[in-house]
């Protein structure tokens, strides 16, 4: 099996769906010649021409706009915007259109676009180069948001949305996005929307992360390890719809959690996490939940470092909740 | 590859001054300018030069994170000529010229591209992200277009004061795609906002060549949509440069409303230090703009006037070389801003949560935690 990072895994996806689905149309900045300013995109504009790998004036909103008309028509639509900072121009068509048309036209205009976008910070990227706006689009009814931590999964789940006719949020962690390597295969296969992986299991304090805050809580694991706390590590994967079941089962498991991401605190998905754990398993629990976040400040340059959370923070939490 | 040639570009009709050998074109309206101001304007020009060389440099050696150059498109910045100091600059992260006109200096500009403990906006932006309220130049923002309407608005404020100062914006002609562009421009008509628009078209957005901005032979002529003058001018000629925005000023101030100004210039260099533009570009094609290159067209003009010497040009490179090397080893040595400024300016005081979460950050510092300063 062929070793991939995430960049080439998604190229990968995007291959192997523009060459099965006639439909499937990229769309976005720099995404033709160029391949992309990350190179998702690279060797597509060549390989399927300019009709079918579009390189867009500079307009999120006329991208998103675009897609949708397209996706309405029958095509696949799969737009790139190119640092989800920039989505913002777009959001009017992504929360009031592209999530609502489904709904607003009582079934009659599914809406099948595949929205990839890159988040995250840690590469020195300041306010607009770094943000994760991903509890903005999971608080938007009618959209999907998927969020992969390594080359395998952004593959499988990729294809897995671009084979249903819900629109997607499919977030990319860009700081991971070539230092994520590992066994990709080279052909078709899909990682199914809606299934976190407990990557490791553990018996007293569960650890939730997704995208490249994966990494972290692995590492706080180990660390946790170290000092005779056994965690259990889940991925969720899929942010909306979330799988309760599988974190569910192993709070109710544990009895102490500690939910990460690199998203401001303040109403961020952490939120919505422990609320639904207190609801299901409040019996269960030992401790109150914790949670390791992003401050609630604009994403910083040079002070970047003691922004993100960091496996000593996520430590630290672990000791709160079996110390309380 | 398609090549962009300058001799098709100048099939449309664009206003110039100086051909390509700093030669008075026939027939030329030659703005006023007095000697002393004609040195400052090469002064500037050498200057981004010399600083953009100098801090591609130290970006290749791993000094720098990022850094965005402007070779070919100085005499663009200089639009901001006949503006006031009560004049506003609304520029994108491309107009280094028109900060260092105003007297924005190379000890901030490094220190801002350090983000270091002196950098005058506290190390919170990405290099060449500059701010300074006190020459009247707003902050720079990533999400290109959006200080379009902010600068109509500004204008609109002006107005609405009875002053007769103006608002000048900058951006490329790939942001002119943006929602923002045509909002403000449509805003401004509107209001006869006392504004200028000054795109920049360099050719390219990125990787995007700028007929795949837009189907109009021009973008000067999206000026007629909004009922406006729409003014196309060769951005690479520093006469032509002032002649135009002397005018679009004099009508603002004279309360006739906005201007757009296309400046046709383009971009010698990759987008910034992290752009590659053999994989889009024909590597002929920067080369077909050598001759147009706006300083040696300028320095050929005051040669002819007599107003030029080897000598004054060496004084100003080696004045400009000599303060990096002095201010550069000023912020490589400064600190990154303290920890706890993390919190500052997010509210003009700290809410609850967020002096919860400095507390635990300050916890955090004091115990021990290798990644984090000293403050
Ligand atoms: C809203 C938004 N979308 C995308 C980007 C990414 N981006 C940064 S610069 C750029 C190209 C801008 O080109 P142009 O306006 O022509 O200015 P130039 O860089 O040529 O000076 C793009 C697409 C951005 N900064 N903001
Ligand atoms: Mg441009």
């Amino acid at each position: 099996m062929p070793t991939m990072n995430i960049i080439q895994a998604v190229n990968s996806a995007l291959r192997i769906q523009m060459t099965n689905e006639p439909k499937a149309i990229i769309l976005g900045e720099d995404v033709g010649k160029f391949g992309g300013v990350f190179r998702a995109t690279a060797g597509l504009f060549d390989e399927f021409g300019e009709d079918r790998v579009i390189d867009t004036p500079l307009a999120e909103a006329g991208i998103i706009g675009a897609a949708i008309g397209m996706a309405i028509y029958g095509m696949r639509p799969i737009p790139e915007i190119q640092f989800s900072d920039f989505i913002f121009p777009a959001f009017d068509q992504i929360v009031n259109e592209l999530a609502k048309f489904r709904y607003r036209s009582g079934g009659q205009y599914p809406c099948p676009v595949v929205i990839r976008t890159p988040v995250g910070g840690g590469i020195r990227g300041g306010h607009y180069h770094s943000q994760s706006p991903e509890a903005l689009f999971i608080h938007t009814p009618g959209l999907k948001v998927v969020l992969p931590s390594n080359p395998y999964d952004a593959k499988g789940l990729l294809l897995a949305c671009l084979k249903q006719d819900d629109p997607v949020l499919f977030m990319e962690p860009k700081k991971i996005y070539r230092a994520s390597r590992g066994e990709v295969p080279e052909g078709e296969y899909t990682v199914e929307i809606g299934k976190a992986k407990v990557v490791s299991e553990g018996e007293q304090v569960t650890l939730i992360a997704y995208g490249a805050m994966v990494d972290i809580i692995k590492d706080a694991a180990k660390k946790a390890a170290e000092i005779g706390i056994s965690c259990e590590v889940i991925d969720l994967r899929t942010l909306l719809p979330f799988d309760i079941e599988t974190i569910t089962e192993s709070v109710t498991k544990t009895g102490r959690a500690v939910v990460v991401h690199e998203a401001p605190k303040t109403c961020g998905f952490g939120a919505e996490l422990a609320s639904s754990l207190y609801e299901r398993c409040l019996a269960s629990l030992e401790a109150p939940i914790e949670r390791v976040c992003g401050f609630d400040t604009p994403f910083p340059y040079s002070l970047e470092h003691e922004y993100m959370p960091n496996a000593d923070r996520v430590l630290g939490a672990i000791r709160k909740t079996l110390e309380w | 590859m398609n090549i962009k040639n300058p001799a098709t570009v100048d099939s449309l009709e664009l206003r110039r001054v100086l051909d390509d050998d700093g030669k008075v074109v026939a027939g030329a309206k030659v703005p006023e300018v007095s000697e002393k101001d004609l040195l400052r304007l090469f002064e500037t020009m050498l200057m981004v030069r010399v600083v953009d060389e100098r801090m591609m440099r130290i970006q290749r050696q791993g000094k720098l994170g990022f850094y965005m150059k402007s070779l070919g498109e100085e005499a663009t910045h200089l639009s901001v000529f006949p503006l006031r100091d009560d004049d506003w600059i609304f520029p994108s992260y491309r107009e280094q010229g028109a900060w260092f006109w105003r007297g924005y200096g190379i000890e901030n500009f490094l220190n801002q591209l350090f983000g270091n403990r002196k950098d005058p906006t506290k190390g919170r932006q990405m290099p060449v992200h500059h701010s300074a309220n006190w020459l009247n130049v707003v902050s720079i923002s990533s999400p290109v277009g959006t200080q379009i309407p902010q600068a109509v608005g500004t204008a609109a404020a002006m107005k609405a004061s009875g002053t007769d100062s103006v608002a000048m914006t900058f951006f490329g002609e790939g942001t002119s795609s943006t929602g923002e562009f045509h909002v403000g421009m449509n805003f401004a008509g509107v209001m006869k906002a006392p504004v200028i628009f000054v795109i920049r078209n360099n050719g390219w957005a990125i990787s995007t060549s700028s007929e795949r901005q837009s189907a109009a032979k021009s973008f000067a002529c999206k000026a007629v949509g909004y009922g406006m003058p729409g003014i196309r001018v060769d951005g690479n000629d520093i006469l032509a440069v002032i002649q135009a925005s002397n005018e679009a000023v004099e009508r603002a101030r004279a309360g006739l409303g906005p201007t757009l100004i296309e400046c046709v210039t383009y971009r010698i260099e990759g987008h910034s230090s992290s752009d590659d533009p053999s994989v889009y570009r024909n590597p002929a094609e920067p080369s077909l703009w050598e001759p147009k290159d706006p300083l040696n067209r300028m320095r050929a003009y005051l040669k002819n006037e007599s107003i030029w010497s080897e000598g004054l040009e060496k004084e100003i490179s080696d004045k400009y070389n000599d303060e990096i090397t002095k201010y550069l080893a000023i912020a490589e040595a400064e600190p990154p801003p303290a920890v706890e400024t993390l919190f500052d300016d997010v509210f003009q005081e700290l809410p609850w949560h967020l002096k919860e979460q400095k507390e635990y950050l300050m916890q955090q510092a004091r115990t021990k935690n290798p990644h984090l300063h000293n403050s």
